[in-house]
């Protein structure tokens, strides 16, 4: 048994005490020793910056700021344009609506892309990564061949048209869940990156050692590659979710069934469109009038929350994604 | 007979069984390697029916496509539709709105990353910079829906913040030009959106090349006496050059390729003269106007991708003569 030694608090307090003093002349005298004093010049210069940098954080929030603010007020202040920033007259109103059954059931929309979102990406890290390994290894015979047909495909396509036939008439998936989630399932871009990712990280020397330990090419991608590479499946997965999540062109094209269409179909035609969403019956009564103005609102700040929420812990992740995928060969 | 190989004047002839051998050793090398064959079979058969397949239909943009006859029994009608469209009167009109948008964007929003990228670097307070990075990087995240839709709501004349601004420089109940139904300010409202979006987004591979920047550089210029900005002038602009001038390159090389998402939904009534860019045209006039227009409309988004390509590869031609890296 360790007797531990018991301090009074009125030494405890005289320890702390003692310790902040020292922090103190320690950061007094970092800042001593970095003083090559700003010329007039300089200082200007930073504040002029500064107040530059502080204009634009202003111009991208307030913008933001302002949906989100509206979402939550009253819809005749909102009408009125009473609303700047912040919140007048708090009500969730707004978001009540989107519970409510009408034309487009935003609650639908929304599980549909969570869903669409999901299999997609998962469907597209898979494919990705089936093809970048095999394609990373550099003495694959045919390799360069088939890595010159991938790049083809980024300046070539086959456009709008032959893409919806293809979809509609010779697979017959328009018009399911199917179109969604297989379109933009490689991305040429991503797979280079993670081809990149992995040439450059996984060193020859661990294949070598593998493969005398008795390890297949299958065993030594499940096992070794892929727990290398988190970093850039992290990278991968940020930019195809977010594609998947942001991607309403392919419903507008392949889906009219109502109950298939994913949010951004349906951000569209409430918003742009000026469409109804509340019940047909007391579509033109005032009460709709105003819930249809806020539905707007709460509807965007509903389709980008579950973006902001990811963004924080992938950021650090896409800025290293960038860098990879600028850096050739 | 057994050849030995023969140099002679100094080319190395292969003999027979030097072939062979090469021949053997290839073949059981792809033998080895059939696990990763495997893994390619999935990957490379989705490129070819996703990817190769809708090529092959590009075929309808020299035929008279009607479902009835099909992709391959369709009448030829050889560069009619191109002709056709090159004839057209609105041919000029989606070349100049396309045209316009690009180079508009491309002059505002290229240098304007850049600046953001320089500025962020002079700071000095390491969480300011922080914030400013985490809070531009965020709208490049929205999709276009929410741009155009945040668009709509904002530049609303009676409800839109943009009201209150105008009331500040024009004084109350000042008339608020209704920016999202009128044709002539559709280029600026387009481009200066983009730019709201990207410009942080943009500017990340400014700031991890201004990182490589060598600190001496900093030291030396100060202890001679140089402020920041000029600093900023002859150390950091000259840095990351190169950096600028690939990205320039491969901004330019698209200069005709603007997608559709965002003209479509943009558009309406009153600004169609001047948002009805090529893409946006093959949507309405082919895909929504029935199989009559799809030989037609294939045919002008192949005429656009060859154009595209022509001017990718002519930049990339031009940047490999200067010296500087291309793309191939």
């Amino acid at each position: 048994m360790v007797k531990s030694i018991s301090k009074s608090d009125a030494d405890i307090k005289e320890l702390r005490a003692k310790r902040r003093e020292e922090e103190r002349l320690i950061k007094q005298k970092m800042k001593a020793s970095r003083k090559i004093n700003d010329t007039f010049e300089d200082k200007v210069f930073y504040i002029v910056i500064n107040v530059i940098l502080t204009l634009l954080l202003l111009v991208i929030a307030v913008p933001v700021l302002y949906i989100l603010a509206c979402s939550f007020s009253d819809a005749d202040k909102v009408i009125a344009g009473n609303v700047v920033a912040w919140p007048v007259s708090f009500t969730m109103e707004g978001y009540e609506a989107i519970f409510n059954n009408g034309t487009y059931n935003v609650m639908t929309a929304f599980r549909n892309s969570i869903f669409y979102t999901a299999v997609g990406t998962i469907l597209a890290l898979f494919l990705t990564y089936l093809a970048a390994y095999p394609l990373a290894r550099k003495n694959l015979p045919g390799g360069s061949k088939v890595m010159m047909l991938y790049t083809i495909t980024m300046f070539i396509s086959g456009g709008m048209i032959p893409g919806y036939m293809l979809i509609t008439d010779t697979l017959n998936i328009g018009n399911t869940v199917w179109p969604l989630i297989i379109c933009g399932a490689i991305n040429v871009q991503n797979m280079i990156i993670a081809r990149t990712f992995m040439s450059n990280s996984i060193p020859g020397e661990l294949l070598e050692a593998s493969q005398i330990d008795g390890c297949d090419d299958f065993g030594f991608f499940v096992k070794i590659v892929m727990p290398l590479s988190k970093a850039s499946i992290a990278v991968l997965a940020l930019y195809y979710a977010i594609a998947h999540w942001n991607n309403f062109m392919n419903a507008l094209l392949y889906i009219q069934k109502d109950a298939l269409q994913p949010l951004q179909i349906v951000l569209r035609a409430i918003i742009i469109n000026n469409e109804a969403a509340t019940q047909a019956a007391d579509e033109f009564s005032d009460k709709a009038e105003r819930v249809k103005q806020l539905l707007k609102y709460s509807t965007i700040v509903v389709s980008v929350v579950p973006v902001l929420i990811i963004y924080p812990f992938v950021q650090k992740h896409f800025v290293k994604g960038v860098m990879i995928g600028s850096v050739k060969g | 007979m057994v050849n030995n190989s023969v140099t002679t004047a100094n080319t190395f002839v292969e003999t027979k069984e030097m072939r062979a051998k090469r021949r053997t050793s290839l073949r059981k090398q792809i033998f080895k390697s059939w696990q990763l064959y495997l893994m390619l079979i999935l990957p490379v058969g989705y490129l070819l029916l996703f990817s190769y397949y809708p090529m092959y239909g590009l075929q309808i943009a020299f035929k008279d496509y009607t479902p009835n006859l099909g992709m391959v029994g369709s009448e030829w009608v050889g560069i009619q539709h191109f002709v056709n469209f090159i004839n057209s009167q609105i041919f000029w009109d989606l070349f100049k709105n396309t045209l316009t948008i690009s180079l508009y964007s491309l002059i505002c929003s290229f240098p304007l990353s850049v600046v953001l990228a320089l500025c962020l670097n002079v700071v000095r307070v390491e969480k300011f910079k922080k914030v400013v990075q985490t809070v531009t990087y965020i709208p490049h995240f929205f999709s276009v829906v929410i741009i155009v839709g945040m668009m709509f709501q904002i530049f609303n004349p009676h409800m839109g913040i943009f009201k209150h601004i105008v009331e500040l420089f024009a004084g109350e109940g000042a008339a608020v030009p209704d920016l999202m139904g009128n044709g002539e300010a559709f280029y600026h409202t387009y481009v200066w959106s983009a730019i709201w979006q990207n410009l942080g987004f943009n500017s990340i591979i400014y700031i991890a090349a201004l990182s490589s920047v060598d600190t001496e550089l900093y030291e030396s210029a100060q202890i001679d006496g140089a402020s920041r900005f000029k600093i900023m002038l002859h150390i950091d602009i000259p840095t990351i050059l190169p950096t600028i001038v690939i990205m320039l390159i491969l901004r330019s090389g698209h200069i005709l390729s603007l997608g559709y998402e965002k003209a479509l939904l943009m558009q309406n009534d009153a600004n169609i003269k001047y948002s009805q860019l090529i893409s946006t045209y093959v949507y309405n006039e082919g895909l929504m106007k029935g199989f009559k227009q799809y030989s037609s409309a294939t045919a002008i988004n192949l005429f656009n991708s060859i154009i595209n390509f022509i001017c990718i590869w002519s930049v990339n031609q031009f940047s490999k003569k200067v010296g500087e890296s291309s793309l191939w």
